[in-house]
């Protein structure tokens, strides 16, 4: 338990330097850190394990110099020992990143570990978050350049983190971005606006199977247009890869292609959202071998709603490399002040539905199966659709002023989720979930905020032999949250929550099934209750808790990690300087 | 354990403020999708507030739901202009310009699609608020929202506008 504290006063003294120093030649030094501790305690009931450290801890701290066009950087990264839900491979403590970059009128050049995102990243995007444990950095070097107003030509060359190591693939690209009416006279003017954007990417990696002759160079090339006017906007891109066996897709030659679409109309009060997404085959990782987050070159975003509330959040959509076609739209409006439906302050709807299937594929001759490794794999028409349904999410809010002291958030979702082939366990997930999320402000600074949350599943089908089935509930079956928020404006918060998993099963026959399926335990109605308090100042934050987590994945733009059950008590700091 | 997590709290807190310290030359996104450079942000000499937000944050929205409200005051009063930087990535980026019309905002509002902003900025996490000086200074930082934290933002704003110190 001492250690990370000793490692975080260790950044304290280091940050004081950093302070006494702030004036280097004329330039400055920032930064930020964040310290996040957890200790574990055993509960068997709801699957939480102890650790052999009792305790475990990841941090990271940023050093940033600048001095005119000129900065530089570094991160200090540590997992003593990782923190269970991230991927162990970061165990250990050192420097993650470091950079020096310049940036010139015409020029701006960077050589060290960077970050980049080609159009809309379905060919490149390296990023990095935290909660996720995600960093594909690239280091190397990149050139970006601006020739004239409306051009920029971006170059990159790297290799990519992998943990405290590099991939051993070699990504090289080269992106540019064409504003057509900054670029031809006529149209400087013109309520058209046109943008358009190509990009290819290229990366190396020796061959040494034994068996398959496999393409050393892997190309991918993107082209992309932007158009908008008068409150419409649409952006759309195409992304094509070339041959590439790997581990994602079984070692298949089939070249990849993808589609992305992202149309939108809006005026005050009103917004329409329309996006279409078709992908196949379109892993592209620096090394052929990588699996999980790691060494992904590309981004291929989910696109159905982020959802920030837990229930609504229980079955999260990760978008599926290998082939998808899935639309969402998107409806926001909000009703005026004095109208019937907009009452005094106004009322705010939002609509959302997204449904995502697998493309259809198609066997190449009778004798190959689909997906057959060494082959082509299969058959796909362009933005083919088949009956497999992977996701589909209907959902709608409504925020309410109803006084100046008081506040509503109504939403309800149904979720239909394959989790057969989402999750490669159950069967397809249909649930109906209500959230209630009221703010009451007791006096000025002070709000109490009650969140009530409820989800059912569907009951389906489960065979207690060839002849007998019984309707049991899906997965965990139903689920009840409560949470009570108090907040004192401009530093405190507290909060109490539980979630309560309130399985129903029809009768003594499904109750029994159900406790052979859980291996002959009695069937527990879980509780996991969490007591929290934090305290901000600036930009400073501590945060602690107390509680249960429950099993479950967390995810963030569409890529997600599986975070296991946890018993303990939390600490967390963080500050910007 | 509680001893020593207060004791460093101590030492965090008072670390709290910075120093000086301008906006970083970074490229962002318009929402109809043009870059645009984030040192090409001014306000003629008045303060300037930068938020980071995005869609499928909560009490980010909330803080500009609650903003929204007073903003023309705070604009009539104080000349003070509030700048939105989005964080949201590609998966929802176009989500933000029917979201914030929907909301009839009035805010400038600019995408950071791959957290570009953000990391120069040194933002940990969502939301979190920059205060500009006239000259172009990052004179106060504030992470988190809790309801009622726009009225402590705006003190500051105040004293800004007066030409006071805000330390």
């Amino acid at each position: 338990m001492v250690k990370p504290f000793l490692l975080f006063l260790g950044f304290m003294m280091l940050q004081q330097a950093v302070q006494a120093q702030f004036d280097i030649a004329g330039g400055s030094i920032t930064g930020n850190f964040k310290l996040e501790a957890q200790t574990y305690q055993e509960d068997s009931m709801i699957g939480a394990e102890k650790v052999a450290e009792k305790m475990r801890s990841n941090s990271y701290m940023n050093l940033k110099y600048s001095n005119g066009n000129f900065t530089a950087g570094i991160r200090f990264e540590g997992y003593l020992k990782t923190m269970l839900g991230y991927d162990q491979g970061y165990d250990g403590f050192g420097l993650a990143n470091r950079f020096a970059s310049y940036s010139g009128e015409l020029f701006e050049v960077t050589a060290g570990n960077f970050y980049e995102q080609f159009g809309n990243g379905l060919i490149l995007r390296t990023y990095e978050d935290k909660d996720l444990g995600y960093d594909n950095s690239l280091d190397g070097a990149r050139v970006k350049i601006k020739p004239i107003n409306g051009v920029v030509i971006t170059g990159i060359i790297g290799q990519q983190r992998l943990y405290w190591e590099k991939g051993e693939g070699i990504v090289r690209g080269v992106d540019g971005e064409f504003s057509l009416n900054e670029l031809i006279p006529g149209l400087d003017s013109s309520e058209n606006r046109f943008i358009l954007g190509g990009s290819f990417v290229s990366k190396f990696q020796a061959d040494e199977d034994p068996l398959y002759i496999l393409p050393e160079n892997v190309g991918a090339g993107a082209g992309r247009l932007n158009f908008s006017r008068d409150g419409f906007i649409l952006n759309t891109e195409f992304a094509y890869k070339g041959q590439d066996p790997s581990a994602d897709n079984n070692k298949i030659y089939k070249p990849g292609s993808a589609l992305l679409m992202n149309t939108n109309y809006s005026q005050s009060g009103l917004g329409i959202m329309v996006q279409y997404k078709w992908v196949d085959n379109m892993g592209f990782r620096s090394e052929r071998g990588a699996q999980l987050n790691n060494l992904n070159i590309n981004y291929l975003p989910a696109i159905t709603r982020n959802h920030a509330y837990a229930f609504a959040a229980m079955y999260p959509y990760a978008t599926q490399i290998d082939g998808e076609a899935g639309f969402q739209t998107e409806i926001f409006y909000k009703f005026k002040k004095e109208t019937l439906l907009g009452g005094k302050y106004g009322t705010q709807v939002t609509f959302n539905y997204a449904r995502v299937h697998d493309i259809q594929r198609k066997a190449l001759d009778s004798l190959t199966v689909i997906g057959q490794d060494g082959t082509d794999g299969y058959k796909t028409n362009f933005l083919s659709m088949s009956d497999s349904l992977l996701n589909q999410d209907i959902n709608i809010e409504i925020t309410k002023k109803l006084s100046d002291n008081w506040k509503v958030i109504l939403t309800y979702q149904h979720l239909d989720f394959n989790q057969a082939a989402l999750q490669g366990h159950g069967g397809m997930v249909n649930t109906n979930t209500v959230i209630a999320d009221i703010s009451w402000r007791i006096k000025p600074k002070h709000t109490l905020r009650i969140e009530s949350q409820v989800l059912f599943t569907d009951k389906a089908d489960f065979a207690i032999d060839s002849l007998h089935s019984v309707k049991i509930k899906q997965d965990y079956g139903n689920w009840a949250m409560l949470v009570l928020e108090y907040s004192v404006s401009p530093h405190w918060f507290f909060a109490l929550s539980d979630q309560f998993n309130f399985v129903s099963i029809d009768d003594e026959i499904a109750k029994n099934t159900f406790k052979y399926v859980h291996n002959g335990d009695d069937f527990h109605r879980n509780h996991y209750y969490t007591v929290a308090m934090g305290y901000s100042k600036g930009a400073s934050r501590i945060q602690m808790s107390y509680g249960k987590q429950r099993e479950g994945i967390l995810c963030v733009g569409g890529v997600c990690r599986n975070v296991p059950a946890a018993y303990g008590f939390n600490v967390s700091i963080s500050s910007t300087f | 354990m509680i001893v020593s997590v207060t004791f460093l709290s101590m030492c965090v807190l008072g670390f709290s403020q910075g120093g000086t310290q301008t906006i970083p030359s970074v490229d962002l996104k318009t929402m109809d999708g043009k870059t645009i450079n984030s040192s090409t942000f001014s306000n003629n000499g008045k303060p300037m507030v930068i938020n980071f937000w995005a869609t499928w944050c909560k009490p980010c929205v909330l803080e500009l739901s609650n903003m929204a409200e007073i903003y023309d005051t705070w604009a009539k009063e104080t000349g003070v202009k509030v700048i939105a930087i989005s964080i949201d990535d590609t998966r929802s980026m176009a989500r933000v310009a029917p979201f914030v019309n929907g909301k009839a905002w009035e805010y400038e509002v600019y995408i950071d699609p791959n957290s570009d902003f953000k990391r120069a900025m040194n933002v940990p996490n969502v939301p979190h608020t920059f205060l500009i000086d006239g000259s172009g200074k990052i004179v106060w930082q504030h992470t988190s929202y809790a309801d009622g934290d726009e009225n402590e933002l705006y003190e500051m704003i105040k004293k800004l506008a007066k030409g006071e110190s805000i330390k």
